[in-house]
């Protein structure tokens, strides 16, 4: 499905003493129809500038990148702007990715506009799905991002996003600013949806844990280069890399220290409303 | 534990005055911080974790509405004149502020900036506070200290940054160091050299550690506190919090993380101008039952030092 062979992208920095800086150095790997590959690394590695240079959002420098059989790297402009409603991403900060003078409403309903799909009353109807589909309601549509917490920004992030229907799905650290009882809906909230849609993706992320939930395959990035790629749980059980063991050791140290004679405690059990003001513990 | 709290935090309110109504961000707190103990403190976004810690210094801004009493070392904190405040600021209890990127002074070098510190608190001349500065960043684990002690702050990295604002706040040497998220933003190898640091430190020092980050709890703290809507609703030892966790809100931040299932919390925390009546975790809480949504909880001791404020316990 994605086919990324032998990528580099350079930045030159300096005005008079120019300094060529290689973020990412001749990568290569694939993903699967429907997988979803994790990218994990230290701050500086490069994961973010990878998952850009493969939607072209910063132009690489060498390589070949083949997204759904399409080589995307020989795209001109113009088939490259009507070739991105099957690649999207979604950022770090959802606040800042979004325009803070657009309502919820337009925000959701400006990629349908820019391509195109579906008249004025097909779009609006589409948005109001599209809204309920991440998980907010109607009367989120007529809010400001500086209304809406980190976690809905987040949610109208991805329902733009959605309302593309994308074959592929670059996501760079989406949760990584987020609370961990957010984090948690959201992730799940990407994991249902890349399943519904049937995306491929890309995860980028500095946390093993969230990895090792997201995808199941991850790739280990260092100094701009892919150290190790694998299976989730080869790799980080595994590790063969001895970079990747400092990352899973770092990750890992305190759970040594940590008392093993106890299993983790069982999530809290699911109630379920049987009638009204009367609850039960759910039996799996 | 037997021996006197170094820090006593009783019945602390804290509230702003906004067009919409009064924020309260802390509600009636009780907190004991022991001599040598690093107290953990998680919370998320907005649970008042933060103005806990700055209303310890005294570093609100003038408009809170404070109540309440901070005692530390048989004085009150909140009574106290400001001249006597600032004295104890920085060389008694000092403070790792959020934001290492903002905490420091852009036009000034990190060494200056250190050294300002000693100079102010310890009365050290120029060129032996300058010393000071240079052996404090070593301590904190800077490379090549001699030489970083004359950049500017923005030739440093996000974790070098921490490592920098924790050595100026260990300068004067105080006795309670309060860190603010210091592994904020930082990737796991980074994050792992600061906790080490942190592990170091305390040793002879209290440390209270606000962070909402439940690893980092469990690799330091002794003792932890769970805050929610401005209110803490669970303290004890981090074995008991974090293996056989009392109250609802802490059972279910533990399920959401990744590793422990990621169930999220339905629904979201309460605006802190609207709190629910009763319990204000009972909207969101799949134990909650009848009185839960009528009667406000206090902490009930559910195990030796563990503490949790639920119905489910009275």
């Amino acid at each position: 499905m994605i086919e990324v062979t032998d990528l580099e992208t350079n930045f030159s920095t300096g005005f008079i003493h120019r300094r060529v800086v290689r973020a990412v150095d001749g990568v290569s790997f694939w993903i699967e129809e429907g997988e979803t590959l994790g990218l994990v690394g230290e701050s500086g590695c490069g994961k973010t500038t990878l998952g850009r240079s493969i939607l072209r959002l910063i132009e690489p420098d060498r390589g070949r990148i083949v997204v759904d059989g399409t080589d995307v790297t020989a795209l001109s402009r113009s088939e490259l702007r009507r070739f991105r409603p099957r690649m999207q991403m979604i950022f770090q900060d959802a606040y800042a990715s979004l325009n803070p003078r657009m309502r919820v409403s337009e925000s959701v309903a400006e990629p349908l506009k820019i391509h195109r799909m579906g008249s004025r009353a097909d779009i609006d109807r589409k948005v109001r799905e599209l809204i309920e589909e991440v998980g907010l309601n109607e009367e989120h549509l007529n809010r400001r991002p500086y209304e809406l917490s980190g976690g809905q920004n987040q949610r109208v992030a991805l329902a733009r996003v959605l309302a593309l229907k994308p074959k592929f799905l670059v996501a760079d650290e989406p949760t990584s600013a987020l609370d961990v009882s957010v984090q948690a809906q959201i992730l799940n909230l990407i994991r249902d949806l890349g399943r519904d849609y049937r995306m491929t993706c890309l995860y980028i992320s500095h946390d093993l844990g969230v990895t090792r939930a997201m995808s199941s395959r991850v790739a280990v990035m260092l100094e701009g280069r892919i150290v190790e790629i694998g299976r989730t749980a080869d790799v980080f059980d595994r590790p063969c890399h001895s970079y990747t063991q400092r990352l899973v050791d770092a990750a890992l140290a305190g759970r040594a220290r940590a008392p093993p004679e106890r299993p983790p405690l069982p999530a809290a059990p699911t109630m379920v409303e049987v009638r009204s003001g009367h609850w039960v513990e759910e039996t799996v | 534990m037997t021996n006197e709290a170094l820090l006593e935090v009783r019945g602390l309110k804290v509230g702003f005055p906004t067009p919409d109504g009064l924020v309260r961000a802390s509600d009636t707190v009780d907190l004991e911080i022991y001599p040598r103990e690093t107290l953990g403190l998680i919370g998320e976004t907005g649970s008042g974790k933060t103005v806990l810690g700055m209303a310890i210094l005294r570093l609100l801004q003038p408009n809170a509405a404070i109540e309440g009493e901070i005692r530390y070392r048989d004085r009150d904190l909140l009574t106290l004149p400001e001249d006597e405040m600032r004295k104890v600021r920085g060389r008694e209890i000092g403070i790792v502020l959020q934001n290492s990127g903002t905490s420091l002074n852009p036009v000034y070098t990190v060494g200056t900036q250190i050294a300002e510190a000693v100079t102010l608190h310890q009365g050290l001349s120029g060129h032996d506070a300058r010393q000071r500065a240079v052996e404090l960043l070593d301590a904190v684990g800077i490379p090549d200290p001699v030489r970083m002690a004359g950049e500017y702050p923005h030739r440093f990295s996000g974790g070098m940054r921490e490592r920098a604002l924790i050595a100026t706040a260990l300068a004067c040497r105080p006795t309670l160091l309060i860190a603010d998220e210091p592994t904020k933003g930082l990737d796991a190898v980074t994050k792992r050299g600061i906790v080490d640091l942190f592990s170091e430190i305390d040793r002879d020092r209290s440390v209270l550690f606000i962070t909402h980050d439940i690893e980092t709890v469990e690799d330091l703290a002794a003792r932890v506190a769970v805050m929610y809507a401005g209110e803490i609703v669970e303290v004890g030892g981090v074995r008991e919090v974090f293996w056989d966790p009392a109250h609802p809100y802490t059972r279910g931040l533990l399920a959401s993380l990744p590793e422990r299932g990621m169930r999220p919390i339905p629904g979201s925390a309460p605006s802190l101008i609207t709190l629910p009546p009763g319990c204000r975790f009972s909207p969101r809480c799949g134990c909650a039952i009848g009185g839960c949504n009528r009667e406000h909880p206090g902490l009930v001791e559910v195990g030796p030092g563990h503490y949790a404020r639920c119905m489910l316990y009275d």
